[in-house]
């Protein structure tokens, strides 16, 4: 089955400033994709060109199969959600929902109005709440029966109780669609709890990507006592090396067993792991490769 | 029915969670052959989790002749973990109570208990492997 999102070599450029740069990856079927980073990483972007808003200046995207700027068929079967979920104010919810029942020729009303509930039809966009308006949005995209679902910072506007409330109604729709979901989110816990994927951009370029099994088994916390650092056997690499006082811990991607008793070894949860290749403090340093290289992408 | 809850800082992988919480219900008893398992999309809009972590999770059980997935209808127990030892349960578990009991008159908190207890069961599973 062919992965229904794939980037190669994809860049945007915006005037003189690269938005995005030689990204490519491949989200696997059905995966629920967190796509973490700072704020003006790229999220935004790397979602826009999958739906066509904008071409890439450089490098290929796949979407479903198609090119989505060639194929704009394609988008039928993608549901994307932007910041802050935009939706007419002046609409009712029943003109939220007709209008998308009349722009999309697959629209399936059972499934748009089971993520109704509670909400009024006559009830104006511009009254609701932020998690109704979330959920409004939710309902609009997963009555196309998207086979891809993109979600562009959906809980940003949502307290923790609404936040939660519009994680269940997802994972709610996503496997009765059976769909491939994409979460950008600048806040790693909003979606540590239900990625299985993980692409993180910082500075417009994949510092990681991978399934977060593979990412977790893979790294491993080493503590010891400070000393020069040469050959770890077991290490692949070091992604962020701390020093305490005569103590040093360092964060290890690993491609063995770490044998030597001097370290003591201990797992790492995701939200630390992300944020460890996040923290500028590991980009300098000796080793480290020319600025903007892909050293650290999986 | 079973509801299962899930412990994001336990270290534990979520699917993971979902078998032992079945197979602890098993052994207690709680869950018998002929059960039914919520299904997959009860336990996400639940728990507000991954349908491929349940998923996961209910084919480990398979694989584990635990339970059978039946096309349609969902997920339910064929076997037990419980029998024949539930019927002692009962019995141990007053035992362990006057322990807890005896313990508290010699002085220990619940930390000084929780220490004795893990430490003991360590040392006699370590031995039994050994």
């Amino acid at each position: 089955m062919t992965p229904p999102l794939v980037m190669h070599g994809v860049g945007k450029r915006f005037r003189r400033r690269w938005a995005l740069r030689d990204c490519t990856l491949a989200i696997p079927e059905r995966a629920i994709v967190g796509l973490a980073g700072p704020n003006g990483a790229g999220k935004s972007t790397l979602l826009g060109l999958t739906v066509g808003l904008f071409a890439p200046t450089e490098g290929r995207i796949d979407v479903l199969g198609r090119d989505p700027r060639r194929r704009q068929d394609v988008l039928a079967d993608v549901g994307y959600v932007a910041r802050d979920a935009p939706l007419y104010r002046t609409f009712t919810v029943r003109d939220t929902i007709e209008f998308a029942r009349a722009t999309n020729p697959g629209w399936d009303e059972s499934i748009a109005s089971e993520f109704l509930t509670r909400l009024s039809a006559d009830d104006r966009v511009s009254t609701l709440s932020a998690g109704e308006r979330a959920r409004l949005a939710l309902a609009v995209a997963l009555g196309k029966r998207p086979a891809l679902l993109l979600l562009d910072e959906p809980f940003a506007r949502l307290d923790p109780l609404a936040a939660r409330e519009f994680l269940q109604l997802l994972m709610d729709g996503v496997s009765e669609l059976e769909a491939t979901v994409v979460i950008a989110s600048h806040v790693v816990a909003d979606i540590e709890r239900v990625s299985d994927h993980i692409v993180l951009l910082s500075e417009g370029h994949v510092r990681l990507e991978g399934s977060v099994e593979e990412l977790l088994s893979s790294h491993r916390l080493l503590t010891g006592a400070a000393r020069p650092l040469g050959r770890i056997p077991g290490v692949q690499e070091i992604v962020r090396e701390r020093h305490s006082g005569r103590q040093m811990t360092l964060l290890a991607r690993l491609n063995g067993r770490v044998v030597d008793p001097s370290w003591s070894v201990d797992e790492i949860g995701l939200e630390d792991l992300l944020l460890a290749y996040m923290a500028p403090e590991r980009l300098p340093g000796p080793t480290a490769p020319e600025k903007g290289r892909l050293r650290w992408h999986g | 029915m079973i509801e299962f809850h899930l412990d994001p800082r336990s270290g534990v992988a979520p699917y993971l969670q979902i078998v032992q919480q079945v197979k602890e219900a098993l052994r207690l008893g709680l869950l018998d052959v002929g059960d039914q398992l919520p299904t997959v999309r009860e336990v996400v809009a639940d728990l507000a989790i991954n349908p491929n972590t349940v998923a996961k999770g209910y084919r480990e059980l398979e694989a584990g002749g635990l339970v059978e997935a039946r096309p349609g209808r969902g997920t339910f127990i064929t076997s037990t973990l419980a029998a024949p030892s539930l019927k002692h349960h009962e019995a141990l578990r007053q035992e362990l109570e006057s322990w807890l009991q005896a313990a508290e008159r010699a002085g220990l908190d619940e930390e000084s208990i929780r220490a004795v207890i893990s430490t003991t069961l360590r040392e006699a599973f370590v031995r039994r492997v050994a």
